[in-house]
């Protein structure tokens, strides 16, 4: 539905409507609940110190860093689409998402990280590695584009309400990524146990990997359709 | 070469405790190699049959040779385990699949998978000598861990020559391409040996021995007299990579080898094995320790094993360096710590004692068992085969995951053999079941390969399929 909304009609972008909201929150959920992009971190600490809040504390750093690489992301994909026309805008979208896909699914190498004992900032710059690095901002694309009107159709002030509009895509996605993160972090460390690690951690990178392809594949098809 | 899966590797624990949930290995990987007069012949990985439901629980029942001859196969690791579980950079959709088989003499590398077909491994890749010392800059590389940068291998040698220093190379855990020197600043580290790590609290510690000049012809007496042996730990920022502390054992205190931090990553103490002090011969058990969660580190000589004197009957039984002595020296050659961090198994190569020592309080460990088997002067034999007198002792230790089982093969290392037991090591394995509750070692009747099972090789490393006590580091209490 929101990839149909993504080339629609001559107003440009569908706005920040629910289907863009909906779209933000589960991306955000669908990030926190990996484990590698940073319950597990937050669940760490909480086990070394024995205390939720030292879980909770953490998660909020780990959310920070992941808003710090999203909403400039999101910034700068909202910008460039309301200076270029629609359709370039989502053939450019549609190339990256696919590029990025496969260079995910394909690369060998994993995302790097020594470090067991970190300072709150430093927690947070992890985060916003982990987060750069596997494109949380980039899969934002398609409901920037959705929230984004184009510069061909542009009203004056349009411009700072489509900024407005993916701040708080942004800050949805980071929300949905929060409570995710927060309500797995929490069942393990009082309900299940580390024990689910071995069970049920599915490779849910390369779940995100197809999920850019995707992504990607549909923009294509909308733009195409034009 | 490295693939990803949908699930965790099975093999890999978050914790200690769930690793000793683990099922029995069925399989243990034996490094072996040739040495000797004539034709030589190639080192190989045995695979030890270890399940005793089986036909052929005993038995060698796999031999891959590497491609060359010489390389002095000693230790082995994996390219991946538990620790690829720690939550920094999660990655446990790899496979442990590969043992990497370290030529010590030859400087070069094997990678070696045991996967498809654990009775029948096969060579994946190989790095050349001159590869890797060009990469690495350094030779010798003794023992591996994988952990959060990648696979680490300590090496006894700097890349040319025979001389140090020795130190750390990094190697990339998916390409298995060498990436470099690890250390930014090894301060005053130039022997090198073991090493081992406090994962969660960014802290590495390294042990020392000999430049390659010090060991590959034997142990040289005028050094060891003179103290100039390895003598000191190190401890590194696992982080920056740089030298933070060193500590000192004493000049009489020779050979600082095997490190084994505690496996519960919350607790900072660990142990090493002293091979000898050069004022009575005895060795001795240290244990490090971290004052408080940041604070230094120290260590403390925590268990003494006398040498043990020889009469005047048996002198000449003595190989030529220890008869102005009189004595046997125990030579701790090996220690591995239980994954419940409860017993600590120490390897006597001079007497042939194996001794357990319970280390439930780390600083008073209490001896609570001993095997003997071989012995320079006993020369104790395997119930399973009483009448042969067996040479060599229990030197390298295996337990495993669930601390039931412990696994020992008598070789220490080519040249130090022969000066030890001048008139052969042989080749043996010897296995002992631990009862779970009172830790009570029996030797296993059923578990002794030897002779020519080994097919004229000598061994030393064990791994056991899935991981063991040496193997595996975690990130979870």
């Amino acid at each position: 539905m929101l990839l149909a909304h993504t080339g629609h009609g001559a107003g440009g972008g569908g706005g920040l409507d629910t289907a863009a909201l909906l779209a933000a929150v589960g991306l955000g959920l669908f990030h926190g609940v990996n484990p590698a992009m940073g319950w597990l971190f937050a669940l760490s600490f909480g086990l070394q110190e024995r205390s939720r809040r030292a879980l909770l504390r953490s998660l909020a750093w780990i959310v920070l860093g992941h808003e710090a690489s999203v909403l400039p992301s999101a910034l700068v994909i909202t910008l460039f689409a309301s200076q270029v026309s629609r359709g370039v805008a989502m053939a450019v979208v549609a190339s990256t998402l696919l590029v990025f896909g496969v260079v995910l699914l394909l690369r060998t190498r994993h995302f790097r990280w020594v470090g067991m004992r970190l300072k709150p900032w430093q927690l947070a710059w992890w985060s916003f590695l982990m987060s750069t690095a596997t494109g949380a901002g980039l899969m934002l694309a398609p409901v920037l584009l959705h929230t984004t009107s184009s510069h061909e159709h542009a009203v004056s002030g349009a411009l700072a309400g489509d900024l407005g509009a993916a701040v708080v895509v942004s800050l949805v996605h980071a929300a949905g990524m929060a409570s995710a993160a927060g309500a797995v972090a929490l069942v393990v460390y009082q309900v299940v146990g580390l024990r689910i690690l071995r069970t049920h951690w599915v490779n849910l990178d390369r779940v995100w990997a197809l999920a850019f392809l995707v992504a990607g594949l549909g923009v294509a098809l909308a733009w195409w359709r034009g | 070469m490295a693939t990803t899966t949908w699930r965790p590797d099975p093999t890999f624990y978050p914790s200690p405790t769930l690793a000793a949930e683990a099922p029995q290995e069925r399989y243990a990987y034996v490094a072996t190699f040739w040495r000797g007069e004539g034709e030589p012949q190639k080192d190989a990985l045995a695979v030890v049959s270890a399940d005793p439901a089986a036909e052929d629980f005993g038995q060698v029942v796999g031999w891959t040779e590497m491609p060359n001859v010489g390389d002095e196969l000693h230790h082995h690791g994996w390219n991946a385990c538990s620790s690829a579980l720690c939550p920094g950079s999660p990655h446990p959709h790899v496979e442990r699949r590969y043992l990497l088989l370290m030529g010590l003499r030859s400087s070069r590398i094997h990678f070696v998978d045991v996967k498809d077909d654990p009775r029948n491994p096969t060579v994946a890749k190989v790095i050349e000598p001159e590869e890797y010392k060009a990469r690495s800059g350094y030779s010798r590389p003794h023992t591996a861990h994988c952990g959060p940068e990648g696979i680490y291998v300590t090496n006894l040698g700097s890349a040319e020559g025979d001389e140090g220093p020795g130190g750390i190379a990094l190697l990339d855990h998916d390409t298995f391409e060498v990436k470099g020197t690890w250390e930014k600043d090894r301060g005053d580290q130039y022997l090198a040996y073991d090493f081992w790590w406090h994962l969660n609290h960014d802290r590495m510690i390294t042990s020392e021995w000999g430049t390659p000049r010090q060991v590959e012809d034997g142990l040289l007496p005028e050094d060891l007299l003179a103290g100039r042996y390895g003598n000191k730990l190190h401890v590194f920022d696992l982080v920056r990579r740089t030298h933070l502390q060193t500590l000192e054992l004493g000049p009489q205190y020779q050979m600082a080898l095997e490190l084994r931090p505690a496996h519960d990553p919350a607790k900072q103490y660990g142990f090493v094995g002293v091979v000898i002090s050069i004022e009575d011969l005895s060795g001795s058990i240290w244990c490090w320790q971290r004052d408080g969660d940041d604070g230094d580190f120290t260590i403390t000589k925590v268990f003494d094993i006398p040498a043990e004197p020889v009469g005047d009957e048996d002198v000449e039984r003595l190989p030529e360096m220890l008869r102005p002595f009189r004595a046997v020296p125990p030579l701790i050659t090996d220690i591995d710590l239980s994954v419940d961090d409860r017993f600590l198994y120490v390897s006597c190569f001079g007497t042939g004692q194996a001794i357990q020592l319970d280390v439930t309080d780390p600083l008073h460990p209490k001896q609570v068992g001993e095997i003997r088997l071989g012995g320079i002067i006993t020369r104790a034999a395997h119930p399973a085969a009483p009448d042969v007198a067996l040479a060599g002792a229990p030197q390298m230790v295996e337990i495993s995951r669930d601390g039931r089982r412990v696994y020992w093969t008598n070789s220490l290392y080519g040249a130090w053999d022969d000066q030890f037991y001048p008139d052969g090591v042989g080749a043996w394995m010897a296995k002992a079941d631990i009862d779970p509750d009172t830790g009570r070692m029996t030797l296993d009747e059923r578990f002794f390969p030897h002779g020519e099972d080994f097919r004229g090789n000598r061994v030393h490393q064990t791994h056991l399929e899935g991981g063991d006590a040496s193997s595996d580091s975690y990130c979870f209490s």
